[in-house]
């Protein structure tokens, strides 16, 4: 016994010597491959492994809301149209489309010679069920609202589908980008209860094999695809909750793709032999963080006030504290570099001086000389609360509260677990300013974040911001059609956003996904890189998976 | 002692009741609803939605109403379906994790009784010697470690470095494929490091506890009775001593069988194990009251039973208990 434990400590002292050595001098047997890429050519087989920290909930795609379905869901499912890699619509389903002249009707007409993965051949049917299956009150989906705006809907012949809605309706072409659903399979079934909703049949690029819950889903190519079947033999879903062990699971080799966090990116993954295996992509996110203020404190009524914080606020400093430089400055709700974008609109640059002007103007002086500012005796004090398990809302969040310190407002941050916090804090509107983020939708429509009819309890314009000439912009945009008109409705709301700041835009944060070098045809795009995964391919010699 | 034993498991029923009221209300009264994980910061779902779920759960009743159906439910052994997306049975879902969590829970256990009765017993028998010392150090690194972190840099320098362990996960990708003595060797392989880690925590406690026991027992007058007749030391250790000491053990066991079932959610996720720790994390987290119900009820009962089991072989073990 003595020994033996005599053995264990040492050993285990010895380990953690190992471990702090080998930090350094990390090696790997070099991939004999990589010189040969250039002759590659397209090849099927091999298995790709993606990480993924959540399980899936449900594959049937009405039927769930959460990031990683739909992802599985979307190799599974098609839709009628889709954005293609420049963020246009292209017909996936649908060959082509009319739409009416008075922007009311669209009539889709259908690919000929699709079937589902079960050999049942795919026609309109499939579609008018899927849309029955969608407003259907006893169909649980969080997707009806879009679909109740369709005035009638028919499936005149096998190949032709047509919706009519009453007013024109912006989004209406893609949100015909929803997954069809087979008819013969769900017709009378609860479709809660249907076996769909753990193993899908559908029409896409990959079958569905099997799912471990908790643990790996397996999708295998649909050989008979419509568009061409896909290289990649198989693709496998690992769920794995931890980033961190994702991180190690990548460099042993138990993963072929996931997404960095800006740690990883840019201080754990510049190694060659890391770089011999594996290839880094960075791209902006549909995503901002924003800094939102409660209208209904007096505090925040002044927008004097709101952008001298924002003059006060140091975005490139948020950006290299809290993103590690991989990210970019946020002017609006629109992503950097789409078309709804605008970026002439006024900006807030560093100038705490200028801050501080402002604040005095709104009359926000240090009377007496302590290093804070008041007005009529009361101090300049609020709270930002954010929701926990975001560290990086946390990070700007004390990054902030230093450089409003610098101008004389004091700041307390709070940090609240999810539910209590919308129910305590947000939805009574029970807090002065949040630090909060959005992920950026493809349709510009921003009704139901900005829109004055939307500050009710629950509601999603919580900050209550309320301004007529926006309500008017937002009614317009959404029954426009015409992209130019559109990104002239929506840059003229992205102005008075920006003059208004009821939010002070932080910053776009970068996507950061790896992919091992074994994947060729790999292509960056404004939509990502996962537009052409039929494409993707592992040249023969390179094949790590056999079967 | 039959009677005994029947009216034991008879008052465990308004036991378990009254456990089951306070957990629904308890969870009840937590901020947030099943709802809002599909609802909440969501600008596609509308207020009528949330309505119509609310609806569908039942969440619109009186909470009294809803504890009834719960338990009229319960008594014909249905735990109902899961609140979440999935809407699978509550039962299946914690059948699915079950055998993994109990698996690492009883090698871990086991592993620990082995390591942890040793050291216990000598480092009693050499109490202030340098193995005693060393022991308890060592043991109380265990316990004081975290285990997120300890798991980590295993599985950073014998997995990634070394390679001689694969980092997380049950089995291997190709598990399907391999022979029935593969596939075993497959899941022994993915065990070792996170059954290596939950025990070394716990080694602290058991040892520990064995050490104390076995110094209250050697201070009895009957180890001096029986050294004083002459007996070997081997003996006086082995049959007096030890047996006295290890009684109290049963009770420590007993306590540990609702813990078979219980998971860590930190563990489980560093590991990417699909066990019962972070099915409950999950669960708690999109306030799943029938599943959370479900866990609970189940921790209950097992609780109960063990302490039934340490209670009836406390008494099956020491006849100074039986035959009072």
């Amino acid at each position: 016994m003595k020994s033996l434990f005599g053995l264990r400590l040492g050993g285990w002292l010895v380990f953690v010597l190992l471990v702090l050595l080998s930090v350094g001098c990390r090696q790997h047997e070099a991939d004999p491959s990589v010189s040969e890429r250039l002759s590659a050519r397209p090849e099927a087989g091999d298995t790709i492994i993606m990480g993924t920290i959540g399980d899936a909930s449900n594959l049937l795609p009405m039927l769930a809301s959460d990031a990683s379905s739909s992802e599985v869901a979307g190799l599974v499912y098609n839709g009628l149209v889709r954005y293609d890699k420049n963020l246009q619509i292209e017909g996936e389903l649908a060959e082509s489309w009319e739409l009416s002249d008075d922007g009311c009707e669209i009539i889709f007409h259908l690919r000929h010679g699709v079937s589902w993965h079960d050999g049942v051949p795919f026609t309109s049917a499939d579609v008018l069920f899927t849309y029955q299956l969608m407003i259907d009150p006893k169909t649980p989906t969080a997707y009806a609202e879009r679909y109740k705006q369709v005035s009638a809907a028919s499936a005149p012949d096998p190949y032709t589908f047509c919706v009519h809605y009453d007013k024109p309706l912006a989004s209406a072409l893609i949100s015909w980008s929803l997954g069809i659903c087979p008819k013969h399979l769900l017709e009378g079934q609860d479709v809660t209860a249907s076996p769909l909703n753990r193993s899908p049949v559908g029409t896409g690029p990959f079958r569905f094999v099997t799912w471990q819950p908790g643990e790996k889903i397996v999708l295998e190519r649909n050989p008979d695809y419509f568009e061409g079947a896909p290289w990649i033999q198989r693709v496998v879903y690992r769920i794995i909750p931890d980033l961190t062990t994702m991180f190690l699971e990548l460099q042993s080799g138990g993963l072929d793709q996931m997404g960095l966090t800006p740690l990883q990116y840019a201080r754990q993954t510049d190694g060659p032999a890391f770089r011999r295996r594996f290839s880094k992509y960075r791209y902006p996110a549909f995503a901002y963080t924003y800094l939102g203020y409660n209208l209904h404190k007096p505090m925040f009524q002044d927008k004097r006030v709101r952008q001298a914080i924002s003059h006060a606020i140091n975005q490139q400093e948020l950006i290299d504290g809290v993103l590690l430089g991989l990210g970019q400055p946020a002017t609006g709700p629109y992503k950097p570099g789409s078309w709804p974008y605008n970026g002439q609109v006024k900006r807030y640059d560093y100038n705490p001086q200028r801050a501080r002007e402002l604040l005095a103007q709104a009359g926000w002086q240090d009377a007496d000389g302590d290093g804070w500012l008041e007005r009529e005796g009361k101090p300049f004090s609020f709270t930002i609360v954010t929701n926990q398990g975001n560290d990086q809302r946390i990070k700007a969040g004390e990054i902030i509260q230093r450089r409003l310190q610098e101008v004389g407002i004091k700041v307390q941050l709070r940090v609240i677990e999810w539910a209590s916090f919308l129910k305590e804090f947000i939805h009574p509107g029970n807090f002065e300013a949040t630090l909060l983020g959005w992920t950026v939708p493809m349709d510009p429509d921003g009704y139901n974040v900005w829109h004055s009819s939307k500050t009710g309890k629950g509601q999603l314009n919580f900050i209550s911001f309320k301004n007529e000439r926006v309500d008017e912009l937002l009614e317009l945009g959404r029954r426009t059609l015409g992209r130019a008109q559109r990104k002239k409705i929506y840059a003229e709301f992205q102005q008075i956003l920006a003059e208004e700041v009821p939010y002070t835009f932080l910053f776009v944060p970068d996507s950061l996904p790896v992919v091992a070098r074994r994947f060729h045809g790999i292509e960056e795009a404004p939509a990502g890189i996962m537009h052409n995964f039929i494409h993707w391919y592992v040249p023969k010699d390179q094949q790590k998976f056999l079967r | 002692m039959l009677f005994y034993l029947l009216k034991r498991v008879l008052l465990m029923l308004p036991l378990l009741l009254g456990i089951t009221l306070i957990s629904f209300t308890v969870i009840h009264l937590a901020p947030g609803e099943p709802t809002d994980l599909q609802t909440e910061m969501n600008p596609e779902a509308g207020v009528e939605f949330k309505e119509r779920l609310r609806n569908q759960y039942g969440l619109d009743q009186p909470l009294l109403v809803q504890y009834g159906t719960w338990v009229k439910r319960l008594a014909t052994l249905d735990f109902g379906h899961s609140f979440s997306q999935d809407r699978r049975p509550v039962w299946d879902k914690i059948v699915e994790r079950l055998p993994v969590t109990v698996l690492i829970n009883l090698l871990s256990i086991g592993l620990i009784l082995l390591v942890s009765i040793p050291i216990g017993i000598l480092s009693a028998l050499r109490r202030h010697s340098w193995f005693d010392r060393m022991t308890t150090l060592l043991v109380f690194i265990g316990f004081a470690t975290p285990s997120f972190w300890l798991s980590l840099l295993l599985m950073d320098y014998l997995g990634v470095y070394l390679g001689w362990f694969p980092v997380s996960g049950i089995k291997s990708l190709g598990y399907e494929y391999l022979g029935p003595v593969n596939q075993i060797w497959d899941v022994i392989h993915h065990l070792i490091l996170p059954v290596l880690v939950s025990a070394f925590g716990g080694l602290a406690g058991f040892s520990r506890y064995m050490r104390s026991n076995m110094l209250e027992v050697i201070g009895q007058d009957y180890i001096l009775t029986a050294r004083a007749k002459g007996l070997p030391e081997r003996l006086v250790i082995g049959k007096h001593a030890l047996r006295n000491a290890l009684l109290p053990l049963i009770t420590i066991l007993g306590l540990s069988v609702p813990g078979l079932i219980g998971g860590s959610v930190i563990f489980e996720s560093i590991f990417a194990i699909p066990g019962m720790g972070k099915l409950f994390y999950d669960g708690v987290m999109m306030r799943d009251y029938p599943l959370i119900m479900g866990i609970l009820v189940i921790g209950a009962v097992l609780t109960l039973i063990g302490n039934l089991l340490a209670d009836v072989g406390y008494a099956l073990a020491d006849p100074r208990i039986r035959n009072r």
